[in-house]
């Protein structure tokens, strides 16, 4: 009995740090940006700092390169947004087709891509680079939107869908109904589709917002960076990691860290408020097999 | 489960169609084909061509393979990611098991919803976010546990960022935003185990250790090996994690510490695009034979 008290103690120790190991960098976060540079440094690190102070840091970063940040976040926005559409524009009909409809190649466009969606999407970022750059498309806005907007794993998710939980008896009752197939795929298939196609809107947004790679190489142009490539920007003129920029230094360390608050917020908004069907989304696989 | 269901119900209708539907199902796919094309099959070739020819565009065989291979910095490179990888599937498979196992047994629903959420939650950061915050979790003037900072890898932020240091430092933070998804998952496929199952094993006289390592971890097998698989060819692919803390920790890590730097650094530093096309095209047999291994084992991604 005493065993089993001692046992539960120590699991309940474990399962509390593990907690705190992933909850308390995201709390500091919080807290740093309402710190001045000096009481960053001086003060304990959790405890707050002033409303005041989060103000005057925000319109220092505002300040920074006349408004750089603003433009950044802008970019983000501009690019993720544009991508999610353009995902859902060509994955969704393509899922339906792959889960409910028969055609030459269908096998091979699966097979294809299961394995691109097993691919980490950085394992293509270099050729991608070669190919626009051969044809003339680097630093334009379509030189990320477009190379974003190619999602086999949304496609893979409405495949998924499509051919679990839409009888195909009901398509084919639409069809004798005299609808074409444009007309059954919108006016039957596609409202039956929404949990899927938010499912497919969210990974892909967060997966365009938090995209480093694709955007530093594509974009040379301080003006089209996104708010991820913008950051390391603002990393290069903080002293705390770079000693060059000194005394003249562009951005102190609670504004890097109020950037970097920036940064996230919106994929974490998103998140929060999409958690729960989220989770089932994540878990719908466990249960298929 | 209702995938056999569904289509033995689409087989005649399929068929009796034959003439027609077709051409629909490839207007449907059209807009996806077009940029996997585009931005899938494309750049792959592209890449292929490179790396197989020399700057003035005549066959080379393996030259750039070869050539970028013998570079001193390859090796190197190949050691730092190799090291970060072996540290980070091995941390990343027990204690995304034990984690998710422990959060299982626990029987307050409450307990194992919050806990589940706040592990998840980092998810929602990657690229440079997430490292940047580490950055300042790793400097131990500002960190809040720079305790633990100081403790283990020194009392000055350069100290801290040598690189010795970093396989160790990559794994935390790849640890920080990918885990807890994964917990989740294993959560799911801890959730899909039949109770009875479980329930013979107790009665067996199975503890609760028991039964995870002869009942649990074998069922979850196929989610194990998915997890590695993924987290390794996502491994190799370390780009954002050494860029920024090399741009930070003045001058102690080279911009060369990983493979796709090293391919960035041919491209743009060297204007040697079939040598990085020759990296590229290394990091990308990789990650095709890590999905392929999955897709050619079929079980867990029926394709039909």
């Amino acid at each position: 009995m005493r065993i089993s008290l001692l046992v539960k103690g120590l699991v309940a120790v474990v399962l509390a740090a593990f907690a705190l190991f992933f909850a308390l960098p995201m709390v500091w976060l919080v807290l740093a940006s309402t710190k001045s540079p000096a009481g960053l440094v001086r003060d304990n690190p959790l405890a707050p700092g002033s409303l005041g102070t989060l103000l005057d840091n925000w319109r220092h970063l505002m300040d920074f390169q006349d408004g750089a940040v603003a433009t950044w976040m802008g970019n983000s926005v501009l690019y993720a947004a544009l991508a999610v559409v353009l995902t859902l524009l060509v994955s969704v009909p393509a899922g339906y087709a792959l889960a409910l409809m028969s055609f030459a190649g269908r096998r091979l466009l699966l097979i294809i891509t299961l394995v691109v969606m097993l691919m980490p999407a950085t394992a293509l970022v270099l050729p991608i680079f070669l190919e626009l750059s051969y044809v003339g498309l680097v630093n334009t806005t379509a030189s990320v939107v477009l190379p974003m907007s190619f999602f086999p794993f949304g496609v893979y998710l409405t495949y998924i869908y499509f051919s679990t939980s839409v009888p195909a008896s009901l398509l084919d009752s639409a069809r004798l109904d005299g609808c074409g197939e444009t007309a059954t795929f919108a006016r039957v298939a596609l409202p039956l589709a929404k949990p899927v196609v938010a499912l497919v809107g969210f990974f892909s947004f967060t997966q365009n917002w938090n995209n480093f790679f694709l955007p530093y190489v594509m974009l040379p142009n301080s003006d089209h960076y996104p708010m991820q490539v913008g950051l390391t920007q603002m990393l290069a003129a903080t002293p705390t990691f770079n000693p060059v920029v000194g005394a003249a230094a562009e951005v102190q360390p609670p504004e890097l860290v109020l950037a970097t608050l920036l940064s996230i917020t919106p994929v974490l908004l998103v998140f929060l408020f999409s958690q729960r069907f989220l989770v089932a989304g994540l878990t719908a696989g466990a249960t298929k097999g | 489960m209702t995938a056999p269901v569904i289509s033995a119900a689409a087989a005649p209708a399929r068929s009796r169609s034959r003439s027609w539907r077709p051409a629909a199902g490839h207007v449907f796919v059209s807009g996806y084909v077009v940029l996997l094309v585009a931005f899938g099959i494309v750049p792959t070739v592209y890449a292929l061509n490179l790396a197989f020819t020399d700057s003035g565009g005549r066959f080379a065989g393996l030259d750039n393979f070869v050539r970028t291979a013998q570079d001193y910095r390859f090796l190197a490179a190949v050691g730092h990611v190799g090291t970060y990888l072996v540290l980070w599937l091995v941390m990343l498979a027990v204690l995304v098991l034990v984690l998710a196992l422990l959060v299982h047994r626990l029987t307050a629903a409450w307990s194992r919803a919050t806990l589940r959420f706040v592990y998840y939650v980092p998810g929602a950061l990657a690229g440079a976010s997430s490292v940047l915050l580490w950055l300042f979790m790793l400097d131990p003037s500002v960190s809040p546990v720079d305790g633990i900072v100081r403790a283990l890898w020194g009392s000055t932020f350069v100290a801290v960022v040598a690189p010795g240091h970093l396989p160790w430092i990559f794994t935390v933070i790849a640890f920080w935003t990918g885990a807890g998804g994964w917990i989740v998952v294993m959560y799911g496929a801890l959730n899909g185990i039949p109770h009875e199952i479980i329930e013979a094993a107790r009665v067996d006289g199975a503890g609760p250790v028991r039964t995870a390592l002869r009942v649990q971890l074998p069922m979850l097998r196929k989610w194990i090996v998915y997890m590695l698989i993924l987290s390794l060819a996502a491994g190799t692919q370390l780009f954002v994690e050494p860029q920024l803390i090399s741009q930070a920790s003045f001058g102690v890590v080279g911009t060369d510490y990983s493979l796709n730097q090293l391919a960035y650094l041919y491209a743009f530093d060297q204007n040697d695009f079939n040598g990085s096309a020759a990296i590229a095209i290394d990091l990308l047999v990789v990650a095709v034979c890590c999905a392929g291994f999955f897709v050619a084992k079929g079980g867990l991604f029926d394709a039909d």
